[in-house]
């Protein structure tokens, strides 16, 4: 796993607790797209199941999992998509 | 205030009124990069998709035509990304939000409910 995807994992596990993480590199995917680097790492899927979204709407869920990854937005990830939801729901 | 912070604000204000005037006006907006017919980032182009494929009337708005908007859009709603879809003035969600209110058909039932006629 690269330096990037490690960042997002050990913050969204600090920030969460889920009980569900999936952080892929997609980058490969978007290769020559805008924002994409040499190194890969910018282009990420993640799923975040946690028991901190029961009560939160969508729009709630994905603007704190940004928030927690505002560092990583602000340098080398250029898009993520988000897959947030909290236990017993389905996908 | 110095005058180049003065510009900046009045700059500012014009943006956010162009912004709320879209909202207002149309009942469904999406804020994209590029047009409907030539959408210029696949996250745009999905959108666009799911709003054809439901025959829903919506209204484009290009952010590449202006930084200050593409700036713009992203305070007014505080999401930090683009695209981004109004529904009867209120912030429904990007990319991720849509595809997944698509699939689970919530889409179609805000819309119904919000009397945006679809197809």
């Amino acid at each position: 796993m690269g330096a990037v995807a490690q960042s997002i994992r050990a913050k969204l596990s600090a920030a969460f607790s889920p009980t569900r993480l999936e952080v892929e590199d997609d980058s490969a995917r978007h290769h020559g797209h805008a924002g994409s680097r040499p190194g890969g790492e910018s282009h990420f899927n993640l799923v975040i199941e946690s028991p901190h979204f029961e009560g939160l709407n969508r729009v709630q869920r994905q603007r704190a999992v940004l928030a927690a990854l505002a560092e990583e937005l602000a340098g080398p990830v250029h898009a993520l998509s988000i897959s947030a939801r909290a236990p017993g729901e389905a996908a | 205030m110095t005058d180049i912070a003065t510009q900046q604000q009045q700059i500012d204000d014009a943006i956010a009124g162009f912004i709320a005037k879209s909202i207002a006006e149309n009942p469904v907006v999406l804020f994209m990069k590029g047009v409907p017919d030539q959408p210029r980032c696949g996250f745009s182009a999905t959108v666009v998709q799911i709003l054809d494929h439901l025959g829903v009337e919506f209204a484009g708005v290009d952010v590449l035509q202006s930084e200050a908007l593409r700036q713009g859009i992203k305070a007014f709603s505080d999401w930090p990304t683009i695209p981004q879809l109004y529904v009867n003035g209120e912030f429904v969600g990007g990319c991720d939000i849509i595809r997944e209110m698509f699939q689970s058909g919530e889409l179609k039932t805000l819309l119904t409910e919000q009397g945006v006629a679809t197809a």
